[in-house]
């Protein structure tokens, strides 16, 4: 047997040879290889952008909403009151044993006021316990606290953007802001959370005691109102409990007799990002799969050039093997000329769809990971393909008569 | 003189189609070492099967052949390519060297497979180019050489593995009479002075007077067996 480096500058030098028809050969294999790779790239991704935000909004979530799903899926309100209250919110806390905490939530949007700075916003009322349910960190001063929201206190905590629109790099906390011409104090700054998945700024918030959102702020809706309530379940595995238990908490205390819709809605957030995980899967194993079949396309590119290059070199195999070349001398060689053009095209693949995955999240800002897997996949998968479709072509090689061969124009 | 080549009752039938043709019918000859022996024969006498025969490029649908004691009918595909690789140099008509190498790499070929070290090859081949009158074209390509040249780095590779026969097909069909000259005396003298066995087939009378023993094939049968006895004259 010939040494394999040997046999590797055989192959170099006939690849070489065809320089325009070996790149072009490879270049089914670059093409593959590179989309197999940023196609990886993409979806793992979009995977983690999607825990990012699992992990953002707070994990175990159930959002309460009033209004009633009708078998469509619209949400309907059943009249301009909203039918959930502070009482209700309070009630799940402390009856529903799954329920770990709950936040209420009265929303509305602000003009909020500091010397010539103004700037509108969202603003959130709602207790302390927002901080533990959505995952808010207080970067200075301090969260409200039990008496604020007694008292309907006029105190606020800003987002990094408000604090920063209205007070530059100043420490806003301790500083009087007016929301909607109400006088509030900034007690604290929450600690920046960044882009959401949908590409909203999160930070563009304001937190106030939910008792002063419904009585200073937004009172037109009626007393006690919510826009929505959400719980937390104490366990992944509770989730499911709680949602039931919170269900038939409110059927109760709203006076909903069997069969009659319900004037609420609950949603399971959980459910709602394992489906946008799947729908995401699904989306990068389809794209994967794309890209497969052009690389299966660049096999078939090597096969047919392998087939062409076997005809055309019929009688230099002649020659080989009248001068005791042997079946496997033949066949190693064809084959390895297949290979090396798979490989380097795999390599020349993997950089240029790495290149096409940063240029993806620097141009389209698609969150994209190369991940060590996808790199080894993707050279050994075409490796396997210069040895499988390598093969035929370098076995017919192989097979030759030496006498036809010698014979062969 | 030890036998070299024993032919005994070789004949080798092809099949066209639903017809059989009778290439060989029943030869038998015998080759000792050193000899240098010329084929001669009409196309379609049989003379280039029997060549690939002697060449173990093919094998003999009956009849015994032993090249150098060894029954080589017996052989294996790869074992036939060893014999080939170590036992016979093949001379043709059209050169077949590789182009895209250098005439070195060219006569380098048969010990790649023979597993000769990459050193040892070089030097070896390099000499050989010497022997034939080649010191200096060493890393010219076959289309950089003239026909005579070619066929100087053919017969350099015929030799490199230290086989004791050389079976030259036509040798000299593509050269001119001077160039075919210079050729032939080069295998006579490697004839003459390394003891190397030559089998020549041609249909050129005067090619044919080169050797020293003139064999003619007609319709697959040995015709006529004789000694050169004309050798003296045709070289003055």
């Amino acid at each position: 047997m010939i040494p394999p480096g040997e046999i590797l500058r055989i192959s170099f030098r006939s690849l070489r040879a065809n320089k325009m028809r070996s790149a072009l050969t490879m270049l089914g294999i670059i093409i593959g290889v590179a989309a197999v790779i940023a196609m990886f790239a993409v979806g793992a991704g979009a995977n983690r952008q999607i825990a990012e935000t699992i992990s953002g909004m707070g994990s175990n979530l159930l959002m309460i909403l009033p209004g009633a799903t009708t078998s469509g899926g619209a949400r309907m309100r059943l009249s301009s009151d909203s039918a959930l209250t502070l009482e209700d919110a309070r009630a799940i806390l402390e009856e529903c044993p799954a329920v770990e905490d709950v936040a209420p939530v009265r929303r509305g949007t602000a003009q909020i006021v500091y010397g010539n700075a103004n700037w509108s916003t969202t603003v959130w009322g709602t207790t302390p316990s927002i901080t533990s349910v959505r995952e808010w960190v207080i970067e200075s001063g301090r969260n409200m606290n039990d008496s604020d929201i007694r008292s309907a206190s006029k105190v606020c905590i800003l987002g990094q953007t408000v604090a920063k629109e209205l007070f530059g790099g100043m420490n806003p906390v301790g500083e009087i802001v007016r929301v909607n011409k109400v006088p509030m104090q900034v007690i604290g700054l929450m600690k920046s959370k960044g882009g959401s998945s949908t590409g909203s700024d999160q930070d563009d918030i304001m937190f106030v005691p939910v008792t002063t959102a419904q009585k200073r702020l937004f009172g037109s809706r009626g007393p006690g109102s919510l826009n929505n309530i959400i719980a937390k379940a104490k366990s992944s595995g509770l989730l499911s409990e709680a949602e039931i238990q919170i269900g038939n908490l409110l059927e109760l205390r709203h006076r909903i007799r069997p069969g009659q819709e319900r004037d609420f809605t609950i949603r399971n957030l959980q459910e709602f990002m394992d489906a946008a995980r799947e729908s995401t899967r699904i989306m990068a194993l389809l794209l994967a799969s794309i890209a497969s079949v052009s690389l299966l396309v660049g096999g078939i590119g090597i096969m047919n050039i392998m087939l062409v290059s076997v005809t055309e070199r019929t009688r230099e195999i002649g020659i080989r093997m009248a001068l005791g070349a042997r079946t496997r001398d033949i066949l190693a060689q064809f084959l390895s000329e297949a290979v090396i053009m798979s490989l380097l095209g795999g390599i020349f693949g993997m950089a240029m769809g790495a290149l096409g995955a940063s240029l993806l999240s620097r141009y389209a800002g698609w969150q994209t990971i190369i991940s060590p897997f996808s790199v080894v996949l993707a050279v050994a998968f075409s490796a396997a393909i210069g040895i499988f479709f390598g093969f035929f072509p370098a076995w017919k090689a192989s097979q030759l008569n030496p006498i036809d061969a010698l014979r062969h124009e | 003189m030890a036998k070299l080549i024993e032919l005994s009752r070789i004949s080798k039938t092809y099949k066209l189609g639903d017809i059989a043709v009778e290439a060989l019918r029943g030869i038998d000859l015998t080759v000792e070492q050193g000899e240098f022996l010329a084929i001669m024969g009409a196309s379609g006498s049989g003379k280039s099967t029997l060549m690939n025969i002697l060449g173990c490029l093919d094998v003999p649908t009956s009849g015994v052949y032993r090249l150098n004691g060894e029954n080589v009918g017996s052989l294996s595909p790869d074992e036939l390519a060893k014999i080939r690789n170590q036992q016979i140099g093949f001379v043709f008509q059209g050169f077949n060297l590789l182009h895209r190498m250098t005439a070195v790499e060219n006569v380098e070929i048969p010990m790649l497979y023979s597993g000769v070290p990459v050193e040892i090859r070089h030097q070896k081949a390099k000499e050989y180019l010497q022997l034939v009158g080649l010191a200096g074209r060493e890393h010219h390509q076959p289309h950089q050489l003239s026909g005579g040249q070619q066929q100087r780095v053919a017969l350099a590779r015929a030799l490199v593995n230290g086989a004791p026969l050389i079976l030259a097909d036509e040798p000299t069909g593509n050269l001119d009479s001077k160039t075919s000259a210079e050729i032939m005396d080069l295998m006579g003298n490697m004839n003459k002075k390394s003891g190397v066995t030559v089998v020549l087939v041609t249909h050129e009378p005067e090619i044919a007077g080169y050797a020293r023993r003139i064999i003619t094939v007609k319709d697959g049968l040995i015709l006529s067996d004789e000694r050169n006895t004309r050798r003296g004259e045709q070289r003055a």
